[in-house]
């Protein structure tokens, strides 16, 4: 029998209380600021917005304190926070070439022009925890040196591809790419709407599909051609305005992947590439856009595509960790009503059985009696 | 001294000013604007208001755009007495940086005004972004690694 019920308001009331008090901690502790979250946890801010997909640091900060440091929870609350705000518009596209670069290497070309230059890297440490940071102290300003500012800094990329080694990326075809916030998805999609998808997903779903290619579900030959992190203006053009001016400075990073080559009768052989593009410094996450980007270009450059990560509909479709989220948790959620109905059927199965077990014992005693 | 402006002339500044204006720290530039002393009164034509916008990327940075993500971008639209109109769009929820552009980007149509401006706030920001630009490009640069090669001798 279904019966409806009501109740858990004073419940849930308390624990809304409970998790405030829980996020405050010990009252004899400084709160945490925005700020500190900002400058001292700036990769937590970094994935928070790249995965929220919306760019404002001190709006991921406030959501990685409301989140307790759950940095999905908090890319969910920047994710909900942005349906409430209207769109302005669409932004020039962005000039990496003009990147301010606090980082800029690449593994395939020893001598760019520009250098390799290292910038803030965890690369070459040594992964012991450094028990001077458990305490605090006056930390030292990072040493400079003479820099030239004057020059742009270009793509290791257009170097090769120059002299036709490696693809060129596709042309803009001058119309607005399609926007996965606009329209749902729908596959096939073509690559800038995968790219889309890609940029907000889920640094560890893609982390995994990258290294399932390197272990050789589909592998690519990678080699990192380029990656560099810093700071690019966005140039927006209002509509009252009708030119384009410059709104902010973002930081990002940007991974060009020179992968495998393919030739053919037209083209001779030439490296292919995979992009990833993540807010702020998050080169784990670009490396595994770009190699996912490049994965998933199987069918395009007519390879194979038996692995999971060449699998578009596999790919796209799971790799928002806010969707994940909300499906795989919503399990807690009561489920007495769904749950009932099985029990009644499985109750129903039981005795079906039981009966007949029942019955088939007593035919065996009346054949055995019969015998005698 | 200022005097009449092309219409090529008032976009080009304007784009400048604007870039520079919405890409200043907030506090700083509010603290400029303060020193500035009493302007002319304006109306608000659009509060500040915040919404999004899409950015666009390029595939391998020079190819066809995608969308990358949004940002969040404050505007405002202000009108002097004396009928310029300005318009503030800087990235980020700064409600009060938007109306302060708007209102700097009206004046500087103004002869009378430009010049000031150009030297008491503009010029002093663009000198400010221009600094922190190179400080990040001198910390970089401590960080580029000089290659060398160890070439063994023959005969040893």
């Amino acid at each position: 029998m279904y019966v409806a019920v009501k109740g858990g308001e004073t419940a849930i009331a308390h624990s809304l209380h409970l998790i405030a008090d829980r996020r405050r901690g010990d009252r004899d502790l400084a709160e945490l600021t925005l700020e500190q979250i900002d400058q001292q946890l700036g990769l937590a801010v970094d994935r928070v917005m790249t995965e929220g997909s919306c760019y404002d640091r001190r709006l991921a900060a406030l959501a990685i304190k409301q989140a307790r440091g759950d940095l999905i929870e908090a890319i969910f609350l920047l994710r909900a926070y942005r349906t409430t705000l209207p769109r302005f518009g669409d932004s020039e596209p962005l000039d990496t070439a003009r990147m301010v670069a606090e980082r800029r290497i690449s593994a395939a070309f020893k001598d760019v022009p520009g250098g390799q230059v290292l910038g803030p890297t965890y690369d070459y440490t040594h992964r012991l925890l450094d028990f001077s940071l458990a305490v605090a102290a006056d930390r030292p300003e990072a040493p400079t040196a003479p820099a030239d500012t004057a020059h742009a800094l270009p793509h290791v990329g257009d170097i090769l591809a120059r002299e036709g080694l490696l693809e060129p990326p596709p042309e803009a075809t001058g119309e607005r790419p399609d926007d996965l916030t606009r329209h749902p998805l729908s596959l096939p999609a073509d690559r800038p709407l995968r790219l889309q998808n890609l940029a907000r997903g889920d640094e560890g779903f893609l982390l995994a599909l990258g290294y399932s290619t390197q272990r050789g579900y589909g592998n690519n030959h990678p080699f990192v051609g380029e990656i560099r992190y810093g700071h690019v203006p966005v140039a927006f053009i209002p509509e009252e305005l009708g030119f384009a001016i410059e709104i902010a400075e973002i930081d990002v990073t940007e991974c060009d992947m020179v992968n495998q080559f393919a030739g053919s009768h037209d083209v001779p052989p030439q490296f292919t590439r995979g992009y990833g593009l993540a807010f702020g410094h998050a080169e784990r996450k670009a490396i595994a856009m770009a190699l996912v980007d490049r994965a998933l270009r199987a069918r395009e450059l007519a390879e194979s595509a038996d692995s999971p990560a060449q699998d578009e509909e596999f790919v796209l479709a799971h790799s928002d960790n806010v969707e994940a989220s909300g499906f795989v948790q919503h399990l807690k959620l009561p489920h007495y009503v769904d749950f009932q109905s099985e029990l009644v059927v499985v109750r129903a199965l039981r005795a079906e059985v039981e009966e007949r077990n029942r019955r088939a014992a007593e035919q065996a005693v009346t054949l055995s009696q019969a015998a005698e | 001294m200022s005097c009449k402006e092309s219409d090529t002339e008032a976009v080009d500044r304007r784009r400048r000013w604007l870039s520079i204006l919405a890409k200043a720290p907030e506090a700083r530039l509010d603290l400029l604007w303060q020193a500035l002393g009493p302007v002319p009164a304006y109306t608000i034509l659009r509060r500040p208001e915040t919404g999004l916008v899409m950015l666009h990327g390029r595939i391998s940075g020079n190819g066809a755009p995608f969308c990358a993500g949004e940002m969040t971008v404050t505007r405002a639209a202000v009108r002097l007495e004396t009928g310029e109109v300005g318009f503030g769009y800087v990235g980020g929820r700064h409600a009060h940086q938007a109306e302060i552009v708007a209102v700097l980007d009206a004046l500087g149509q103004r002869e009378e005004w430009r010049d000031r401006l150009e030297a008491e706030i503009v010029s002093p920001l663009a000198d400010e972004a221009e600094a922190r630009h190179r400080l990040i490009a001198a910390r970089a640069a401590a960080t580029k690694v000089e290659f060398f090669t160890v070439a063994r001798e023959a005969g040893t």
